[in-house]
């Protein structure tokens, strides 16, 4: 899917929002959109998926999506970061947009149900009274059950538990290699390892559109080992919550790491710098227990 | 877009509305207004009593019908001015707009849903009169009936659009209920019982008067609702002369049907082209 946006422009108001934007994403471009708050991110998504007005011009695979919603909007999926408080059973938001979109319920039952969302015992039950977790995956599974050639996510690991996070890196590796992806997020760490470009935006403009290597394997995960000098409980804790197990007098922990988390696990570890004495990180096949992220 | 598929995406989201609707707080106490109403009505033995000439199934109609006019404005305004500013405010339109469904399809379907869902309550309530009525073996005044309907239906939809327009001229929902707030209380002052009354003692040319009185679509159901049981209107008084010389019996009753129904429906094709020329979410 081709996606052109040309000098486009936003105004709340007599707040400039989005100040002559240019952006182009080719087949197979999974982006991060970065940038502090209040730097355009939201705007600028709402605008390619035709809910803004806008100065400029966006085209999705040619067709301005203000002008033919259907035409443009049919092979995006889209998971916004806070869910709305949809008070409609889970069953009927399936059952809506599989009518609207055209999609599989089973489809999308099914990858909710990787995710960790098993959809029988959903089924009656409001969104609105679903837990952030709940939400999360069924949003997900959602956009990823539909068959579209654009995901646009807004931070959309955010909200997963460990197990949901892991497998959720494991279902955008078998997406195809023409998908494309936007992913937005605040925090290049929590999105780096998803993506092959990075477009940082400030204050209304793009200020960085780079490639970035992407040879991370989405579905692999990390043994890792780590050796502090000394027992600590903030350390325990923290890394504890990785689901590490600690030998030797809680001097050596081990565990395993989804391969996509590596970045945002040395960020943890970087907090205890003098305390690791040791640490391997080897790549390797599918583990038995699923590798934790807090 | 398609007009089949079209129409399907209109009536996908009628039942998503309608879905929303029914799970919600506000349509719980609503139901539990209007039901309440119809079986304080007969706890309270209206059905027995006789005033101005009303008596039996006709007075508890009359009687339903009044309180109605009163209490189906406003919760029609209340409720439906949170729909489009409330949705976008809670991110709804954000993530549903997201997907391929056109705008006319979803605002439309909307509409559609919302009506049927705080119609239905109403009509239910009314209709269990009528069975009430029939197994008592009362005779059914199926024409006044079928007209209550109308004009209920009517009023309802009126309100409907009034509320839309509001909806998506308002930028936050506190702002919006208080719009339909004043909106419903202009439309109250400006009855025969209350403002419209006192302008008339206080010498306004009946011609304005009757012109208020026609121009506001809560005046033309009280009106429309009295000539049903009341064919001389006898209760309203000498404005009655003007309605009958210058409508007819049917004449008015049509004009009171046909009006609120034509205000509703501008109202809403304004608010339509206003949310579509803005920004959704």
């Amino acid at each position: 899917m081709n996606i052109r946006c040309n000098n486009l422009s936003k105004n709340f108001r007599r707040t400039e929002v989005l100040k002559g934007a240019d952006l182009v994403l080719d087949p197979g471009d999974r982006i991060a959109l970065v940038g502090s708050n209040g730097a355009g991110k939201t705007t600028l998504i709402r605008c390619l998926l035709g809910e803004y007005t806008h100065g400029g011009q966006v085209l999705v695979d040619g067709i301005d999506p203000r002008a033919d919603r259907t035409g443009a909007l049919g092979r995006i999926g889209f998971v916004p970061q806070l869910p709305p408080p949809l008070k409609l059973t889970v069953g009927r938001l399936l059952g809506f947009t599989a009518e609207v979109c055209g999609s599989d319920i089973g489809r999308m039952a099914d990858i909710s149900g990787r995710l960790g969302l098993d959809i029988d015992t959903v089924r009656r039950r409001p969104f609105a009274k679903l837990s952030g977790g709940e939400k999360q995956k069924l949003m997900i599974g959602i956009a990823l059950g539909r068959e579209t050639e654009l995901l646009i996510m807004d931070e959309p690991a955010a909200n997963l538990d460990p197990t949901a996070r892991h497998v959720f890196f494991g279902l955008l590796a078998e997406l195809k290699g023409g998908h494309s992806m936007i992913i937005s997020s605040h925090r290049l760490d929590e999105v780096a390892p998803l993506v092959n470009r990075v477009v940082e935006m400030d204050r209304g403009r793009i200020v960085l559109d780079d490639h970035v290597d992407d040879r991370i394997d989405l579905a692999a995960v990390l043994r890792c080992t780590v050796a502090i000098s000394r027992p600590t409980q903030a350390f325990a804790e923290a890394i504890g919550a990785w689901g590490f197990r600690n030998d030797a007098g809680e001097c050596r922990w081990q565990g395993m790491i989804a391969g996509p988390d590596r970045l945002r696990f040395l960020g943890m570890l970087s907090r205890y710098a003098a305390l690791v004495e040791n640490l391997e990180m080897t790549e390797g096949s599918e583990p038995d227990a699923p590798a934790k992220t807090p | 877009m398609g007009t089949v598929k079209g129409m399907k995406q209109l009536i996908q989201l009628a039942k998503a509305d309608i879905g929303e609707s029914l799970r919600a707080r506000w349509f719980l106490v609503y139901t539990l207004i209007f039901g309440g109403i119809m079986v304080g009505l007969f706890v309270s033995g209206l059905t027995e009593s006789r005033v101005m000439g009303f008596t039996g199934l006709s007075r508890l109609l009359v009687t339903y019908l009044q309180i109605t006019m009163a209490i189906l404005p406003i919760f029609m305004l209340i409720t439906t001015v949170r729909s489009v500013v409330g949705d976008r405010e809670a991110g709804v339109f954000e993530y549903m707009l997201a997907m391929p469904v056109g705008i006319g399809p979803w605002y439309w379907g909307k509409l559609a849903g919302r009506f049927l869902a705080v119609f239905m309550p109403v009509l239910g309530a009314l209709l269990v009169a009528v069975v009430w009525g029939l197994l008592r073996g009362v005779t059914i005044p199926w024409v006044q009936v079928l007209f209550y309907i109308g004009l209920l239906a009517s009023l309802a939809w009126c309100f409907l659009g009034i509320g839309m327009l509001i909806s998506t001229l308002s930028r936050s929902t506190d702002v919006a209920q208080g719009a339909a707030f004043l909106t419903w209380l202009f439309l109250l002052l400006f009855l025969d019982l209350i403002l419209l009354g006192f302008l008339i003692q206080e010498g306004l040319p009946p011609e304005s008067a009757i012109l208020i009185a026609l121009a506001n679509p809560l005046q033309a159901f009280r009106t429309a609702a009295m000539l049903l049981f009341d064919p001389q209107l006898v209760l309203l008084g000498p404005s009655a002369y003007v309605i009958l010389d210058h409508f007819g019996y049917r004449g008015y009753l049509v004009w009171a049907t046909a009006y609120p129904v034509l205000v509703g429906l501008a109202c809403a094709g304004l608010g339509f082209w206003i949310f579509k020329k803005g920004d959704y979410s």
